[in-house]
């Protein structure tokens, strides 16, 4: 146990660190999420009454193009070096490397939906009419869904045609009823009008069940490559 | 009663599109086995 | 062909035939929708043909997993494909029945919406094995479909709860259902699965002698240009 969590700490670290070195991943994200919100504000003119029946719906759209971006580019690093077969051959739990992945993707579309969040408020004028704390678990058992199945097939996608592609073709049909729970308990905070209580549940029965899943298959899609 | 008519005849196109494209498949197979034995 | 093979064809050509009948002559005419309603002979038996023809999937690529077997992968696949075949047929007749009897064309309702995923993560599934480059396609898609089953309930939830909370119309027959109308729709199930299985059948076949050619196409290449030393 202790091996895996050293590993994943390490390879956490590398990871956090060459990122805040070149800031790649954060900035084309950021980028990507602001033109996603500006192109929504151009398509959607709401008053402050809608804004808050659509802006779940807006927010997490933009959250999830923004994600696929850094998903895309989890494996990137580790496949021009050929980290990978060195991690085949050693006898280090693949686990660990998935955890460090993923923790990783996780720390950057949260710093992601940290600093879009003000911007969103500003745009569409939103005020939560519900409890306004539920919305961080919202965020963190929906992140976390988006980010465990995404670097999951990220590393599938890496033995396909048209990589980039490939990911969110298959991350977007299972994510369904992740998304649909983010959006739906975003909307019900915002407008108060329902409780967001069994979309918050559903969303972490979906995060227990495929990150159990993603946890005991890995080893399997990494010997597969 | 047009649309019943409709909804059936989808149903059976869509049946012998995949067929079809089955039986293609199958032709192409047939034609590349026999010039591969033919070399 | 195999004479069982054209044996079975044509038993199924004669059920799907009668069925057929059944379903516009037997069959009562529905009080509410009229003849428009008989479209729930196709819709429904193809809904529960795909519904089966996915969880084999589920099956095989569990037994894939665990023992590697091809005859595994390639049922996996044809039951794939022809799962969305059928749900393809479930999707395009439901909005054509929907639309004369509840005015819309499509409807956001939980078995309508459930079979569009199902769809959408199958139609992934595909995808992933026509671009899948090199020798572990099998693998990787049969972790494809373990996760796109584990989805299913999730799915169905999510989106029952969605629809407690935004009622909207539902498409398809509440209550009980007029035994005549029951049999009828048992005989085009009979029908659909019976012609499910002949496609399984014929793709199966067209399945395995691609791959024994590409096999002996490889072997006879390796010794073309003589085994490694």
């Amino acid at each position: 146990m202790s091996s895996l969590s050293s590993i994943t700490r390490a390879t956490l670290e590398k990871d956090m660190r060459l990122e805040w070195r070149s800031k790649d991943t954060i900035n084309s994200m950021l980028f990507f999420a602001l033109l996603v919100v500006v192109i929504f504000s151009f398509a959607f003119n709401p008053t402050a009454e809608e804004s808050r029946a659509i802006a779940g719906g807006l927010v997490w759209t933009a959250f999830l193009f923004a994600a696929v971006v850094a998903l895309n580019q989890t494996w990137a690093r580790e496949l021009r070096n050929q980290v990978l077969d060195a991690y085949r051959v050693s006898p280090a739990p693949a686990v660990s490397l998935f955890l460090a992945k993923a923790l990783g993707n996780f720390i950057f579309v949260s710093i992601l939906e940290a600093l879009m969040t003000p911007l969103f408020i500003v745009f569409y004028n939103l005020r939560a009419l519900g409890p306004a704390w539920q919305l961080i678990p919202v965020a963190a058992f929906g992140t976390w869904a988006l980010v465990v199945n995404g670097t999951f097939f990220a590393a599938i996608s890496i033995r396909t045609r048209s990589r980039e592609i490939m990911l969110p073709l298959l991350l977007f049909p299972i994510s369904i009823p992740a998304l649909l729970a983010m959006v739906e308990a975003t909307t019900a905070i915002l407008t108060g009008e329902d409780s967001a209580k069994f979309w918050i549940v559903l969303l972490g029965v979906y995060d227990l069940v495929f990150t159990s899943a993603c946890l005991l298959l890995f080893e399997r899609i990494l010997h597969a490559e | 009663m047009n649309y019943l008519y409709a909804a059936y005849a989808a149903t059976w196109l869509i049946h012998v599109a995949y067929l079809g494209s089955i039986a293609i498949r199958y032709k192409r197979l047939q034609r590349d086995i026999s010039n591969s034995g033919k070399k | 062909m195999k004479p069982a093979f054209t044996i079975f064809a044509l038993l199924t050509l004669c059920l799907l035939s009668y069925a057929l009948y059944a379903a516009l002559v037997v069959a009562p005419t529905e009080l509410t929708m009229g003849d428009v309603q008989r479209i729930f002979y196709y819709h429904v038996p193809s809904a529960w043909t795909a519904f089966i023809l996915f969880t084999i999937n589920f099956v095989a690529s569990v037994v894939y997993l665990i023992k590697r077997s091809v005859k595994a992968d390639i049922v996996a696949l044809v039951s794939a494909e022809v799962g969305v075949v059928f749900c393809t047929v479930v999707l395009v007749t439901g909005p054509i029945w929907a639309r004369p009897v509840w005015g819309i064309w499509w409807t956001w309702d939980i078995r309508l919406t459930t079979t569009l995923v199902l769809w959408l993560i199958y139609v992934a599934y595909l995808m992933l094995r026509r671009f899948s480059v090199g020798s572990q396609t099998a693998l990787i898609a049969a972790v494809l479909a373990v996760f796109g089953a584990l989805d299913v309930p999730l799915v169905y939830f999510s989106i029952w709860f969605f629809r407690t909370q935004h009622p909207s119309p539902v498409i398809g027959k509440g209550g009980s259902l007029d035994p005549v109308m029951a049999h009828v729709l048992l005989i085009n199930w009979a029908a659909f699965m019976c012609f499910g299985f002949l496609v399984c059948w014929s793709r199966y076949r067209l399945e395995k002698v691609k791959r024994d050619t590409e096999e002996t196409q490889a072997l006879e290449a390796l010794l073309e240009h003589g085994a490694p030393r």
